[in-house]
């Protein structure tokens, strides 16, 4: 009885996943089949899709937004996570440890609408008088945002990996007079390095879809903030990432069914292209979290 | 005073509680340089325990608790100006499980050499010929040879253990200390094993803790007996197995041997 029950949960798990899926395929379907065109799609910056006379669906822009962010996350998350799995892992005490996990565990709670509050009423002010940017809400802002917001997550994966490098590792190298940090960045860091690869990449899926606070954060406007030339990256640049796009913008588009002959009027493209976008975020974070799996996996087997 | 110099590890009243429990009862003991000792007893009696506290490996545990003296060389290594890594080089341990750490071959043995020279810097050449030698001298060169950058941890058991011995020998260590080193080994594995401990006695102090007395017997020049927490017993080997001076050590050779 509960063994079906169980088994029912998780076959819908699986159902769900997949007609989210299709449901989102369906949506977007249209686009796809009529007017998808591969390059414009991904190589052009001019998102225009509710101009009268010239419709243009190039969501490069929105990449880079969500690139630059995530970029900026994990510049942050990474070493701040690592840093902080490690202590808690190895060098902190019983007390230290639970009131840190504690911590961590409230900044996983905190509502993603709040971060992006902080990010407009505190961060914002904060990097106008320290950069002298006209405007705070930009890369930046929302990279340090995201970044704190993947914290959880990283230190929690990366604790994980480092507490499972088996003690016999840790005797062998103490035995052999290394001190506590040489344990760790010659045998604990590198026989659990999967691992953290791994709670990077999940950091890095995280940091892709977040919607909320990089929509607060970020300025929400259309820019991609690298160049060719030095500094190459302008964090201070507005952006505006995938996700925040769907959000604000799907409220505004209708959907429209097939007219006669099953041809589309031009202003329900809107709404599909922005599912298509869905589908591009659902590629990106499936591939980033297959690999992750496959890197935990490839652990398991190894050992 | 001849009998002193070639004393290696001496302990005094030494005791020790993890917690509030007790695990060695005023063990005093003198351990000799240049031959094997064995440490034998019932599960539980305190042989692990004794072993890791000449090299402190015991503080691993939090809640451990040390009273009496353990002198290596004659310095009290509880002393506080005691440096627990010069310990470690000086007094090299190898584990129950043969446990090479997630590293090659080769730098499983130069690890030592890496960690106690200064800002890790060592000639690549001095490194390599240290460990070569250190595979010489455990009989193991011949067969790694050929792929020194391949996994430790993917060595047959007999070669990973004989690979923890050689990586302690770098170091020069003048004790080492086996927990059960032949436990997890085939019955030609711990030959191998064994041969080569009684080719390293000559130049080191072997303490080593073994359930088989068998084993024991073979290898060791010396024996002690722990009962529960207590130094029942320590005698020549020869003797110590055919005129027991104690009852219970009496009864725990006969309770095995029938
Ligand atoms: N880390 C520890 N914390 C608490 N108690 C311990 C710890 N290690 C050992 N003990 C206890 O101390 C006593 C002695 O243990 P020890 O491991 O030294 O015995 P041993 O003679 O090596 O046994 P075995 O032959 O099974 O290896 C045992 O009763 C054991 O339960
Ligand atoms: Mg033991």
């Amino acid at each position: 009885m509960i063994v079906g029950l169980i088994y029912v949960c998780g076959v819908s798990a699986i159902i769900f996943v997949f007609s989210i899926f299709y449901f989102v395929w369906r949506e977007g379907a249209p686009f796809l089949y009529d007017c998808f065109d591969f390059k414009s799609f991904f190589t052009s910056p001019e998102w225009y899709p509710t101009s009268v006379g010239n419709k243009r669906y190039g969501i490069l822009a929105l990449l880079a937004g969500t690139g630059s962010v995530t970029i900026v996350a994990m510049l942050i998350a990474v070493p701040f996570s690592l840093g902080t799995a490690i202590f808690i892992a190895e060098f902190c005490g019983k007390k230290t440890k639970e009131g840190l996990k504690i911590v961590i565990e409230l900044l996983a709670a905190i509502p993603s609408v709040v971060w992006g509050f902080i990010g407009l009423m505190v961060m914002n002010p904060i990097i106008v008088k320290l950069t002298g940017a006209a405007i705070g809400l930009n890369a930046l802002n929302a990279g340090i945002i995201v970044g704190l917001m993947s914290v959880p997550i990283i230190v929690s994966i990366a604790e994980d990996s480092i507490r499972a490098v088996p003690d016999g590792y840790i005797e062998a190298a103490e035995a052999l007079g290394a001190t506590r940090w040489q344990t760790v960045y010659k045998v604990i860091l590198p026989a659990a390095k999967n691992g953290l690869l791994a709670a990077i990449l999940l950091g890095v899926g995280r940091a892709v879809g977040e919607t909320m606070a990089v929509l607060m954060a970020t300025g929400h406007s259309i820019n991609v903030p690298f160049s060719a030339e030095f500094p190459y990256f302008h964090a201070l640049d507005s952006v505006r990432t995938l996700t925040a796009t769907i959000a604000a913008e799907l409220g505004e588009a209708p959907r429209l069914d097939a007219g006669p002959g099953g041809i589309f009027p031009p202003e329900g493209r809107h709404y599909q292209v922005l599912f298509v976008i869905g589908i591009v975020l659902f590629a990106i974070t499936f591939f980033i979290n297959i690999t992750a799996d496959l890197i935990v996996k490839g652990i398991r087997n190894k050992q | 005073m001849k009998q002193n110099t070639n004393i290696s590890i001496e302990t005094d009243n030494l005791s020790l509680w993890y917690g509030k429990f007790q695990a060695l009862f005023d063990v005093s003991s003198r351990i000799k340089h240049g031959m094997i000792t064995a440490l034998i007893g019932p599960s539980g009696c305190g042989k692990t325990t004794l072993l890791r506290c000449f090299n402190r490996m015991n503080e691993r545990f939090s809640s451990v608790g040390i009273q009496g003296q353990v002198r290596i060389m004659g310095k009290n290594i509880y002393d506080a100006d005691v440096s627990l890594i010069e310990l470690r080089k000086t007094v090299g341990m190898v584990f129950q499980r043969p446990n090479p750490m997630p590293l090659s071959i080769y730098d499983n043995v130069a690890f030592g050499l890496r960690i106690h020279s200064p800002h890790g810097k060592i000639s690549r050449a001095k490194e390599a010929e240290a460990v070569e030698k250190a595979l010489q001298e455990v009989f193991l060169f011949d067969q790694v040879k050929d792929h020194l950058d391949k996994r430790g941890t993917g060595l047959p058991l007999e070669q990973q253990q004989k690979l923890c011995i050689a990586r302690l020998l770098p170091l020069k260590p003048t004790i080492l200390l086996m927990d059960e080193p032949c436990s997890a080994l085939d019955a030609e594995a711990t030959e191998a094993v064994e041969d080569l401990l009684r080719r390293l006695k000559e130049k080191f102090t072997i303490v080593i803790v073994t359930h088989n007395m068998a084993q024991a017997r073979r290898i060791s020049d010396e024996c002690i007996y722990m009962l529960k927490g207590n130094l029942i017993e320590h005698n020549k080997t020869a003797e110590l197995f055919v005129r027991p001076r104690d009852k219970r050590t009496e009864e725990y050779i006969e309770g095995r041997y029938g």
